[in-house]
């Protein structure tokens, strides 16, 4: 049986190493807080190449420190954000943006679901549209089919036709 | 009253039954792209620096192998090879063969010595060999940012005009020297 205070402690430990800490080492981080600030959140949108789905904020591959390093070079030499992500779209391409650029070769990764979503939305209000209404009101029977329902009803259940 | 609630019967199937065929369709379309998809390597990404020129760059040799280190100036004329590469990676070492191989076989090939110690580096091409013409040492890593280098080994593929014709991530394994990089590099000196 594990005892309630390795539990206890075991619990604290993981209290400990949960939250998500920014990769970002005290020494890279850039004395003006409004540069620095820009820096993060730059470092945020760019993806680490290594570990891909992870932003080089987040990452403390040697490669992303790399790039943080040089977003806040940039930054030091003045250049504007859409600079700095030129800078790195130009040695990396796009991947290296975690949010793809809207251009003519993502159109269709932007617009596709909403095309999807007006397709499937038509349809189903064409396929609606087309169904013919219920008529509001049962018809009568005839003389003849009121007769026979009145025979079924009379008859006994068990001398019925299948 | 049977008859007022069904369709004119006669009429429909044959001429919508095709419509029934397009979810199956629309389904072996998606099967045929994400079974593309399976194929691909995500690790491996494409270079934007294909058909550029190579970035322009100047990097110090390494101390006692020779003076000159190894810059944008030496890069065409000829086809030729630029590998990064560094003594503590381990895929280095296994593509070191193929790259003698090419050397022998007179290739050009240039250097790039990514975040290594001099000394180290040079230990490792005492041990397995040194095909390169040039070597740069690339102590920060910062020129080979340049060449969107995410990983060692990279190994590029430079025409006679210093242009980038093609890069490969990874160990290059015989199989990628006889599909590839040999055609590719007798396409260019023609």
């Amino acid at each position: 049986m594990t005892s309630r205070p390795l539990l206890a402690l075991l619990f604290a430990g993981m209290l400990a190493i949960g939250p998500a800490r920014a990769a970002t080492s005290p020494d890279e981080i850039l004395p003006d807080p409004a540069l620095e600030a820009r820096a993060r959140a730059l470092g945020k949108e760019l993806r680490c190449l290594v570990c891909q789905n992870q932003s080089i904020d987040d990452s403390d591959a040697p490669l992303a420190k790399d790039l943080r390093r040089i977003v806040r070079e940039r930054l030091l030499a003045g250049d504007s954000d859409a600079a700095i992500k030129r800078h790195l779209v130009e040695r990396y391409g796009d991947f290296v943006l975690l949010e793809p650029p809207f251009k003519p070769a993502t159109w269709l990764l932007w617009i596709g679901p909403f095309l999807v979503l007006l397709a499937g939305g038509g349809l189903a209000l064409a396929f609606l549209r087309r169904r013919p209404a219920l008529p509001a009101e049962p018809e009568e029977l005839d003389p003849a089919e009121r007769q026979r329902l009145e025979a079924l009803l009379a008859s006994d259940p068990r001398d019925r036709p299948a | 009253m049977s008859a007022s609630l069904e369709q004119p019967a006669a009429a429909r199937p044959s001429r919508r039954g095709w419509l029934f065929l397009l979810p199956v369709l629309a389904f072996a379309a998606v099967g045929v792209v994400l079974a593309l998809g399976l194929g691909r390597d995500p690790q491996t990404l494409p270079s934007v620096l294909i058909d550029k020129p190579a970035p322009s760059f100047a990097l110090p040799p390494l101390p006692g192998r020779d003076e000159r280190g190894f810059s944008s100036a030496d890069l065409g004329g000829r086809p030729m090879l630029v590998n990064v590469f560094a003594s503590w990676c381990v895929p280095c070492r296994i593509e070191h063969p193929v790259l003698d191989q090419l050397a022998r076989e007179g290739v050009t090939i240039h250097a790039i010595n990514y975040k290594d110690a001099p000394e180290d580096a040079l230990a490792f091409l005492r041990a397995l060999g040194d095909p390169f013409t040039r070597i740069g040492a690339d102590r920060q890593g910062r020129a080979a940012i340049d060449w969107g280098v995410y990983g060692v080994p990279e190994t590029f593929v430079i025409d006679r005009d210093g242009r980038i014709r093609y890069r490969h991530v990874g160990p290059l394994q015989p199989r990628d020297l006889e599909q590839t990089i040999r055609p590719l590099l007798e396409k260019l000196a023609r």
